[in-house]
């Protein structure tokens, strides 16, 4: 009786463990399998290399690494800037406002747009030759013709132009999830601070912010890895890799499967930053268990 | 319990229904190759030539009642990837064209994707062959001593031919006080116009720089110029180092390029779309562009008053050479089941009155040699360079793909002033050392 009722458990999550398997688990291994291999792509052989691949890449692929790096910037500005501006909107339409609904809405569109969409568009707008030159005519307009620039071609702020669009498509998902999770505070604790005399910044430190840690935490790694996948956004925007300026790993990865035609190099590549993608979110979960202990 | 039995059973039963849906799912995609009646499919990737296709899948079909699919994939990337899951899953159509360098061509061959045609070419005193430009003919081609370990034979039939050169807005030229009848010849007379442009608000050279490999297709260019096209072999070879003078001198030519201003801003994160639409608009001096251009600066601006030149030569000691060849072309699965009916729709396809119906239409330069007196004068400007017309695919050694893309990122940090000719040429040798390393010890 009691495997009868282990095996109809087992029966209820059959169908999930077998799509999660044969479309995650099977996929991943297979990636990795030909990640041991020298391979074209086309061709019916495969020569079997072990783990050169894997040493050319965290060894002597430079390119790589400065797609990580760039990756890695375009990520932090996102988890400050885009974060910050998301959280604080958010709780700006906890509150009561005016036309919060709307609000919410607006700030919700570029988040459902294409990243193709919205590189081109803010290329357009950017862009001094090819496209409107917006920004520059704006800063010439307000006085500051000495800040006009060549945005997007200037190896010095074109990963800085991509990363700030980035945030402005990005923010929504962080607004979304912020206001969800403000708006699960028990309103009762703010009642209860204001009575005892706290202050708006004494609630938000000893209410709002213990309590959204996890929240915070689940956006984080959200961002972490919608960020460090970001491409289509760069492609829209710069066109490419503008000298390894701008290149990420995905692009990297597309360059060795298209480009080169290393698939078994590319599925390497994939393998690697799939794994860096879960260090960085093990470490950011160990970091907000610890936080919620303290 | 019998309740129990009877969920158990049910959940029993719901389970190996959703298997085995998955497993249907997977299985029940047919592939498209399977013939259903006479009917022959073909993928491909030219947009603007979908209509012309489709009328002329129309004529074949009224003329032999074998009904022609042209599935347009598009764009090109797209293509080309679909292509190559259709050969891993062998779910190839009937008919179908590579984008890619020769070894993957080869690759695709060696796969047993593709049917040699020679037999077919060959056939009555080789009539198919004899109607083809040789040099379209050739990048379909392997010759005896191919470095792939293809057997030698033809492999695909061209559709049409390119060259990919500069070209010059002649109303501009005019406006600059220049002969728009005297495009500069020399590279002295073309980095002297830059020095005009930079004094006006007009842009320079523009081009798909930010898509890297027309920047290589220049770099060649040059590289031909300068050291003659054994020289540029023996370094693909690696009998003559990238640090060598004469490259150091190639890489050199994009720094003066740069400096003297005939280089538009902002050109390597330009893609080709928006190089071609600077170009049309009037915006832009020169473009470095294919001869498909005159298709899209039609449909951009049909005003356009423009024509082609030759890249301006740095030397007299080698002549200067243009990429081109067989624009496009098309393989027969030598899997499929319709063979034979592919090889003669594409006979059919490839002949005179279909070829020239095609020109005329999407302003392509055809492959077939009795179409040339049907084109237009600027197309015709494009046809005339095939004799200075030479490609990759034809030479029968390819450089390493890291290296190429080493040459080309580095080309792109000369243009930034980021890097100089020297370093470059230091950094590129480097990989190209690895690389025949790594080729060694395989």
């Amino acid at each position: 009786m009691k495997i009868k009722d282990t095996l109809e458990n087992y029966c209820f999550v059959l169908p999930a463990i077998t799509i999660f398997t044969v479309f995650y688990i099977i996929p991943f291994f297979w990636v990795f399998q030909l990640g041991l291999f020298d391979w074209d792509g086309i061709l019916p052989t495969k020569i079997f290399v072990g783990l050169a691949n894997f040493k050319e890449i965290i060894f002597q692929d430079k390119s790589w690494w400065q797609s990580m790096g760039n990756a890695g910037w375009v990520t932090l500005i996102a988890l400050t800037f885009q974060n910050a501006l998301a959280f604080l909107l958010a709780m700006a339409c906890d509150r009561e406002m005016k036309m919060k609904n709307f609000y919410r809405v607006i700030f919700f569109i570029p988040p459902v747009l294409s990243e193709i969409v919205v590189g081109m568009v803010w290329g357009f707008i950017i862009n001094d030759v090819s496209g409107a030159n917006i920004i520059n005519r704006m800063l010439i307009g307000i006085g500051l013709p000495q800040l006009a620039h060549s945005w997007l071609n200037d190896p010095k702020t074109a990963l800085t132009t991509v990363a700030i669009v980035h945030c402005w498509k990005g923010f929504g998902w962080g607004f979304l999830i912020f206001l969800a999770g403000l708006q699960t505070i028990p309103r009762e604790l703010y009642e209860a601070a204001r009575v005892d005399g706290a202050n708006a910044w004494q609630q938000f430190k000893g209410i709002t912010m213990p309590l959204m840690v996890p929240v915070i935490v689940l956006v984080a790694i959200l961002t972490v890895l919608g960020t460090m996948q970001a491409f289509a956004l760069i492609i829209g925007l710069v066109g490419g890799e503008l000298g390894g300026h701008t290149s990420v790993p995905v692009l990297r990865i597309l360059a060795s499967m298209r480009g080169s035609s290393r698939f078994g190099y590319a599925c390497a590549q994939g393998i690697t930053f799939g794994v860096v993608l879960v260090m960085i979110s093990f470490i950011q979960y160990r970091f907000s268990q610890k936080g919620k202990h303290n | 319990m019998i309740g129990g039995i009877k969920n158990f059973k049910g959940v029993l039963v719901f389970s190996l229904l959703t298997l085995a849906s998955i497993n249907l799912a997977g299985c029940s995609s047919q592939p498209s190759t399977q013939a259903k009646g006479k009917s022959i499919s073909v993928w491909h990737w030219m947009t603007d030539r979908q209509t012309a296709f489709e009328e002329l899948a129309k004529r074949y079909e009224a003329a032999t009642g074998v009904k022609v699919n042209f599935e347009l994939y598009a764009p090109s990337d797209a293509y080309s990837q679909k292509v190559r899951a259709a050969a891993q899953g062998i779910n190839l159509p009937d008919i179908f064209g590579i984008l890619g360098e020769k070894r993957d061509f080869s690759s695709f061959i060696k796969a047993g994707h593709i049917l040699d045609l020679t037999s077919y070419m060959n056939e009555n005193d080789q009539a198919w062959r004899n109607i083809f430009f040789p040099k379209a003919l050739a990048l379909n081609e392997f010759n005896e001593d191919n470095s792939y370990g293809i057997n030698t034979g033809t492999y695909g039939v061209p559709i049409d031919i390119m060259t990919i050169q500069m070209l010059y807005n002649k109303d501009l030229f005019k406006q600059l006080g220049l002969d728009p009848e005297k495009p500069p010849v020399t590279f002295q007379e073309f980095i002297d116009i830059g020095k005009k442009i930079k004094e006006t608000k007009l842009q320079g050279m523009v081009s798909g720089w930010g898509e890297v490999w027309m920047i290589d297709c220049l770099a060649n260019n040059y590289a031909f110029n300068i050291m003659g096209k054994d020289k540029v072999l023996a370094t693909i070879r690696g009998e003559v180092s990238y640090t060598d003078p004469d490259w150091i001198e190639v890489l050199g030519l994009f720094e003066k390029m740069r400096n003297s201003g005939v280089l538009s801003d902002g050109l390597i994160s330009m893609v080709n779309k928006t190089a071609e639409q600077l170009f049309a608009n009037g915006k832009a001096v020169f473009a470095f562009n294919g001869s498909w251009c005159v298709n899209v600066y039609k449909g951009m601006n049909p005003n356009l008053n423009y024509a082609s030149m030759l890249p301006p030569k740095v030397s007299d000691k080698y002549p200067m050479a243009i990429w081109g060849g067989a624009g496009s072309s098309f393989m027969v699965n030598a899997r499929g089941q319709n063979k034979e009916e592919a090889v003669k729709f594409l006979k059919w396809f490839s002949a005179r009155d279909q070829q020239t119906y095609l020109s005329e239409k999407t302003n392509n330069l055809s492959a077939n040699k009795e179409c040339v007196g049907s084109i237009s004068e600027v197309l015709s400007q494009f046809a005339k360079s095939m004799d200075f017309a030479t490609h990759p695919n034809i030479w029968g050694v390819s450089e390493f793909p890291a290296v190429i893309e080493a040459l080309d990122k580095g080309i792109q940090t000369i243009i930034l002033g980021e890097k100089t000719p020297e370093q470059v040429a230091a950094e590129v040798q480097k990989v190209k050392v690895r690389e025949l390393d790594k080729k060694k010890n395989k």
